[in-house]
């Protein structure tokens, strides 16, 4: 690469960071050139991980920094899967799908990616519309379909072992993430052709996806569910640490003046070593009420899990959904159950529905009634819902007494600011007795978090 | 301190830390750039030992700063010793200097900075720590220095190499992340995890490493509430060895599976999942 080609790429690519939303500050994307300087540009790994070290400060980000380093630093072929080599445009196909199945469960990061670049070549070019052809993984995957390999790769791996024990299980993990890796590789090596043909900044901006964190609750899809549950166990942590702290008085605990003046005793009367209490760390109670209904079902499944994750790092956590009315779920948490079955347990027996439509005031009031007492002085309540009541009364009054009863009261509203106060949405009514923030996705929640102290 | 990536993955495997392209390129960047140096990552996937065997391998101090919830600046940087400055005022009439060298209690990040031998300073857990902390250590990572109110200011003889750790239990500030190169490191390969217990465990046949970390792999693949660690890993190698299996079959697995899951809902989950006699 010549200097100003190198210039100009890195350039390209910080800007193409930023669009994607990556906070790349200037100090950095400095450093990341100075680095360009010590290390052997033709190592594209050592590239990729200068990068990512200067650049990329959040697992987050990882993902869509890696496709934008894999549109403006494309791998170069080293020839392995050549015309000659594979024949892989004149190959039969299930030559080329023994290949595959050999791949999925020996094969290094390098030959997968070569593979999959030759048969994107082969199978990747489809029309799109009239006299129009592009790059698609769809038919590159339907061809060779990696999933029907498993049948026979499970038989020639176990080899004669039992099915279905610990052996079976082994080996489809391992083909399944063989098989993941081949369809990022193909999906990588289409958008790459794309880029050659269509120039790289239109495919960056339509490829990179939000991180996950950045993902709003209320359009999540059930993959990007799973991948966040496993951010939830951090998040309670998080905010189980902040409603610690913020109870806690002076960091040193109050001055033990008995110790410290026995001790002084030795010296004569003067107090030379000071001793302190231990600070004593509140336990805050806390108390989630969380709308369940429809209209935010992803949201209310992600709050539901932290609150289950809550439910460990707390004594005395108690949990309500409702719809129309309320109940307490707090018996589905219990320490220990698995999260899963939690959550279809909740779903098929807690009792939340009467007619179906939410109703926020009917909610709060049988709450006020039922449950009143489980807000106490060292109660935070914690209320997650978007505040859409279907044009029913709001019982802002029952919720101004439950909250002033609390020791503090906060609401997460998963709509957009801008959407709060529209058709149906009584926001501000609530807001005014219950501050409320807009939490729409994991980057808000752990702000709001990081706020409480 | 390094010559290239290659070279710390060298001398890393000298003293037996496994590395990877992105850590050996962090670890030389660290160095070549003089900038310190945050890895992140989940429980147990050597980044504590990283600083360690960075030190080790290059041959320099390393001078632990553990960090902990209450964590202040006088047991971080430096505090002045009141009880033998009040002695001394009991003692002697003349004024002495009481806020000299002499009643200075040097704490881990002071000894770093004023250190003349090559160093590794490893600020361990940067999470635990208040907030406040990060106030001081941005500071002190901007231009390694450090001003002593009575003494003046102290400047570093020679760089420390600075590696900070955190589990993410909280995000670090912005303004400190900015100031370090990020590593983040992921739970390895099987291929990587079987080579790393077989570096920490020499003793054990390279097949049945190489079932453990495959094994491993399949359960972290659950959806666990905490997955197992490599550190875990090694130690389920161990258990392995002092009873005598060599080989890791459903008994074994079930009998053996508390070394790696912790808690009982994992464990049940695991069973239930892998099929293992409960
Ligand atoms: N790359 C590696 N090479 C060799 N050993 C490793 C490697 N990674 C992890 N280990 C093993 O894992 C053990 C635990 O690592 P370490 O204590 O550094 O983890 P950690 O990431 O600091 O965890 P924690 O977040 O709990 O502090 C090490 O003692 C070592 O046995
Ligand atoms: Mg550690």
């Amino acid at each position: 690469m010549s200097d100003t080609s190198l210039v100009d790429r890195h350039v390209g690519f910080v800007h193409a960071l930023r669009e994607a939303g990556l906070p790349v500050s200037l100090a950095e994307g400095l450093d990341a050139a100075r680095a360009l300087r010590v290390i052997d540009l033709t190592e594209r790994e050592s590239l990729r991980a200068a990068y990512a070290a200067t650049l990329v400060k959040k697992p987050g980000y990882r993902p869509g920094f890696d496709m934008l380093f894999d549109l403006w630093f494309p791998s170069s072929t080293t020839g392995l899967y050549d015309e000659d080599a594979v024949k892989s445009d004149t190959a039969e196909l299930s030559e080329l799908r023994d290949q595959l199945a050999r791949l999925l469960t020996r094969g290094g990061e390098a030959e997968m990616r070569e593979f999959a670049r030759a048969m994107v070549g082969r199978f990747g070019r489809q029309p799109a519309g009239p006299g129009r052809q592009n790059w698609f993984s769809y038919s590159v995957l339907r061809a060779l379909s990696p999933e029907t390999l498993m049948a026979r790769i499970l038989q020639e791996v176990l080899a004669g072992q039992e099915r279905g024990g610990l052996a079976e299980k082994t080996a489809r993990q391992r083909v399944n993430s063989g098989i993941r890796r081949f369809e990022e590789a193909v999906a990588t090596d289409v958008r790459r052709r794309i880029a050659e043909d269509s120039g790289v900044e239109r495919i960056a901006r339509s490829a990179v996806r939000p991180p996950l964190d950045q993902l709003d609750f209320l359009r999540i899809t059930k993959a990007d569910l799973a991948r966040l549950r496993r951010e939830v166990y951090p998040l309670a942590r998080r905010l189980a640490a902040r409603l610690t702290i913020k109870h806690r008085k002076g960091r040193r605990g109050r001055l033990d003046f008995r110790r410290t003046m026995r001790a002084s005793l030795q010296s004569g009367g003067v107090p030379l070593t000071t001793h302190f209490k231990p600070p004593r760390p509140h336990k805050p109670e806390l108390v989630i009420l969380c709308d369940t209904s429809d209209s935010v079902s992803s949201f209310a499944h992600f709050t539901l899990l932290l609150t289950y994750a809550l439910r460990e790092q707390f004594t005395k956590v108690r949990a309500f959904g409702f719809v129309d009315t309320v109940d307490e779920i707090t018996r589905f948490f219990v320490p220990g159950a698995d999260v899963v079955e939690a959550m279809t347990r909740l779903a098929n027996e807690a009792d939340m529905v009467r007619f179906g439509r939410t109703n926020y005031g009917h909610s709060f009031e049988r709450f006020a009634e039922r449950y009143g007492d489980a807000i106490g002085p060292k109660t935070s309540l914690l209320i997650l819902g978007d505040a859409r009541s279907n044009y029913q009364p709001a019982a802002v009054d029952t919720l101004r007494a439950l909250a002033a009863k609390a020791r503090h009261a906060y609401w997460l509203n998963p709509e957009p600011r801008q959407q709060w106060d529209t058709g149906d949405s009584i926001a501000t009514d609530y807001d005014a007795v219950v501050p409320m923030y807009e939490c729409r996705n994991v980057a808000q929640l752990s702000a709001f978090i990081q706020d409480l102290a | 301190m390094f010559d290239s990536p290659a070279d710390v993955t060298e001398r890393l495997a000298t003293v037996d830390y496994l590395s990877d392209d992105a850590i050996s390129t962090s670890v030389f960047l660290a160095a070549a750039l003089g900038k310190p140096l945050l890895v992140e990552g989940p429980a147990g996937v050597g980044k504590t030992q990283l600083a360690k065997a960075v030190a080790q391998a290059t041959g320099a101090q390393l001078i632990r700063l553990q960090c902990y919830e209450g964590l202040d600046e006088a047991r971080a940087l430096y505090e002045w010793n009141y009880k033998k400055q009040l002695l001394r005022i009991q003692a002697t009439s003349a004024d002495d200097d009481i806020f000299s060298e002499e009643f200075l209690l040097e704490r881990p990040l002071l000894k770093a900075i004023r250190a003349g031998v090559p160093t590794v300073l490893l600020i361990d857990e940067t999470d635990k720590a208040d907030v406040e902390v990060e106030g001081l250590l941005l500071e002190l990572l901007s231009d390694f220095q450090v001003t002593i109110p009575e003494l003046g200011t102290i400047s570093a003889v020679r760089k420390p190499y600075v590696v900070l750790t955190s589990n993410a239990t909280r995000e670090l500030s912005e303004a400190l992340k900015r100031r370090c190169l990020y590593l983040h490191i992921e739970y390895p390969t099987p291929e990587r995890e079987r080579d790393i217990v077989l570096s920490q465990v020499p003793t054990i046949r390279a097949d049945l490493a190489e079932q453990l970390a495959r094994t491993v792999a399949t359960l972290r693949a659950m959806e666990l509430k905490k997955a197992p660690s490599v550190a875990e890993t090694v130690d389920w190698a161990n258990t392995l060895l002092a009873l005598g299996r060599d080989e890791l079959d459903e008994p074994t697995v079930a009998g053996t599976l508390g070394v790696v899951l912790k808690h009982a809902s994992d464990h049940a989950r695991a069973v239930k999942e892998l099929g293992l006699p409960s």
